[in-house]
């Protein structure tokens, strides 16, 4: 008679939350900004119609990192559930909380039974407000935690190395224009050199409360952004070194961690990036 | 426990339609969903009347009157029946207000998630086939008197020019050139329109022919109001051009309607049109 084999449980999960947290490590970041009129979404993503950063609601932004199938059925899922509950309610009953609330409800409950495979994505979920001090920003993680996050935050890709640009430079109530600016030069930065990011690859998208229509979310045009950033030397494209659909080979160098702990940067910044998957828009 | 996740359909891939999707979650929420017991029901609730629409080179006008009557009382004199549908359409509302007002609602909420999970506008047809869609849905309840017939206009940003789209009750698409109008006083409006209207008409005579249109209508037809000088309330106009749908001010609506009043002062029946057409100089229809 065969024994099966015992695997812990603080095994399990942290061998779960390993494997999710290299998938997102793999793509690119995703930089939130708050600033003087709302919040801003930058992120590199050379793809014009495969979105990291979409619109959920009136006042309601979603921006993802990890895996573009994963984080696509969670944003219509929340598409769905807003347009639900401002139909039969009112448009001002929907908020960024209870949407961050039903993410990670199913985050954590995919993340915890042990039949599926966690999710490798991990989501921004912004709300604007009347005044800056009424905005939120929320950050999901693949196991279903929640973190209120203030005046900037970063996900996915080497996320430490733009996370410590940011805290260094980042002030409170700037004009779009110095967000933006701050923004693209934070993912530019690597720990090596700084490289500028070629605008058509740059996915920028505000929540800004001054526009005068009840959707709030804007996508900030390459024509628009190239204005904004003016001349910043020239452009050198992200490294594409590995092949775009090889798994990973990046085991080893995989801290451990616990699985609370906000995701770190690894190794694996622009190596392979996944996020911006070889398959077409939907029809 | 239950499973505290959002429900499995929410996350599957497959329509972009939301009415589509409320008819397989919540199916209690779809107008046309509800069985309303045998008999007339028309008599029981508010009717919107009148809703005119002209486009011009360069956009759509929509207007609307402000009254609700149930049988001979005004049930409100200052409802709106004219609404945004998206950034570039908008849909005025004649028939039962209340199930008209929530069919608006729903087409509003089809058309941003469609945008929304498409990450692209529907076309203009798109959008007007989609209402088509939600008219015939509701034809049982029209058959007991709850009928709504609208009026759908806006930009096509692909043809660049302003379309109008009316319908019946059974759902029925049909494409009108220049103007058109629907509701009880719609007829009244029509002729007026067509006495009123040309080709060449720029955006602040569109909107002076509309309420024209509209100042006729009232004259003719009880359940049509007009404007009410005295609380100051005045048609709702909706203007569309290439750079989106915005709802004209109050005040530039107030304004436009004091001057046809005034000219009605001295020619209770209004302008006056040529009784030969002279095609060179197009008369002074005004």
């Amino acid at each position: 008679m065969s024994m099966p084999f015992y695997v812990s449980p603080e095994q399990l999960m942290k061998d779960r939350a390993d494997f999710a947290r290299k998938g997102i490590a793999r793509g690119r970041s995703v930089v939130a900004v708050q600033y003087a009129d709302g919040v801003l979404f930058v992120s590199e993503n050379p793809s014009q119609a495969l979105h990291k950063v979409s619109e959920i609601y009136d006042r309601i932004a979603f921006a993802a990192v990890g895996r573009y199938n994963e984080f696509e059925n969670l944003r219509i899922a929340g598409v769905r559930l807003a347009d639900m509950r401002g139909y039969a309610y009112d448009r001002r009953d929907v908020t960024g909380r209870g949407l961050a609330n039903a993410y990670a409800q199913t985050l954590g409950t995919i993340f915890s039974s042990g039949g599926e495979k966690p999710y490798e994505v991990e989501l921004f979920v912004a709300e604007i407000g009347d005044a800056p001090e009424d905005d939120q920003l929320y950050r999901l993680t693949y196991d279903g935690q929640v973190a209120d996050e203030h005046g900037y935050a970063v996900m996915g890709g080497a996320a430490d190395v733009v996370a410590s640009y940011l805290s260094e430079r980042y002030a409170a109530g700037a004009s779009l224009a110095d967000a933006i600016s701050l923004a693209v030069a934070a993912l530019g930065h690597g720990e090596a050199e700084d490289r500028v990011i070629p605008v058509d690859d740059l996915e920028v998208a505000v929540l800004d409360r001054t526009r005068s229509q009840p959707r709030k979310f804007a996508r900030i045009r390459p024509a628009q952004l190239e204005q904004v950033l003016g001349d910043r030397g020239p452009a050198s494209p992200a490294p594409a070194d590995a092949p775009t659909d090889a798994p990973t080979d990046e085991t080893t160098d995989t801290p451990p961690a616990d699985p609370g702990a906000p995701v770190d940067g690894l190794s694996g910044h622009g190596r392979n990036p996944e996020d911006e998957p070889p398959i077409a828009p939907p029809a | 426990m239950s499973d505290p996740r959002l429900p499995a359909a929410f996350l599957q891939p497959g329509t972009s339609s939301f009415s589509d999707f409320l008819a397989e979650q919540a199916p209690d929420l779809l107008p046309a969903r509800r069985t309303v017991p045998q008999g007339h029901a028309g008599d029981l609730a508010p009717h919107g009347t009148t809703i005119v629409a002209a486009t011009y080179p360069g956009g759509v006008v929509m207007a609307g009157d402000r009254r609700a009557t149930m049988g001979n009382i005004i049930a409100q004199r200052d409802i709106e029946k004219v609404f945004p549908a998206d950034e570039f359409s908008a849909v005025g509302i004649a028939g039962s207000a209340g199930i008209a007002v929530e069919m608006v609602r729903l087409f509003q909420t089809e058309l941003e998630h469609y945008e929304k999970i498409e990450g692209t506008t529907l076309s203009m047809d798109g959008k007007a086939n989609r209402l088509a869609a939600l008219i015939r849905s509701n034809l049982g309840m029209a058959m007991q008197g709850l009928a709504v017939v609208p009026l759908f206009a806006g930009f096509d940003l692909t043809g660049g020019r302003g379309r109008i789209f009316s319908y019946d009750v059974t759902g029925g698409r049909y494409e009108e050139t220049a103007f058109h109008s629907v509701g009880s006083g719609s007829l009244f409006a029509r002729g007026a329109l067509k006495k009123l209207y040309r080709e060449d008409l720029d955006q602040t005579d569109c909107v002076t022919a509309v309420i024209q249109a509209l100042y006729d209508a009232a004259d003719d037809d009880s359940a049509t109001g007009g404007p009410d000088l005295t609380r100051r309330i005045f048609p709702v106009v909706q203007v569309i051009t290439a750079d989106g749908g915005r709802r004209l001010p109050d005040a530039e609506v107030a304004a436009i309607a004091d001057r046809v009043i005034a000219g009605r002062m001295a020619q209770p029946d209004g302008p006056t049109a040529p009784l030969t057409s002279s095609p060179i100089t197009g008369g002074d229809a005004r």
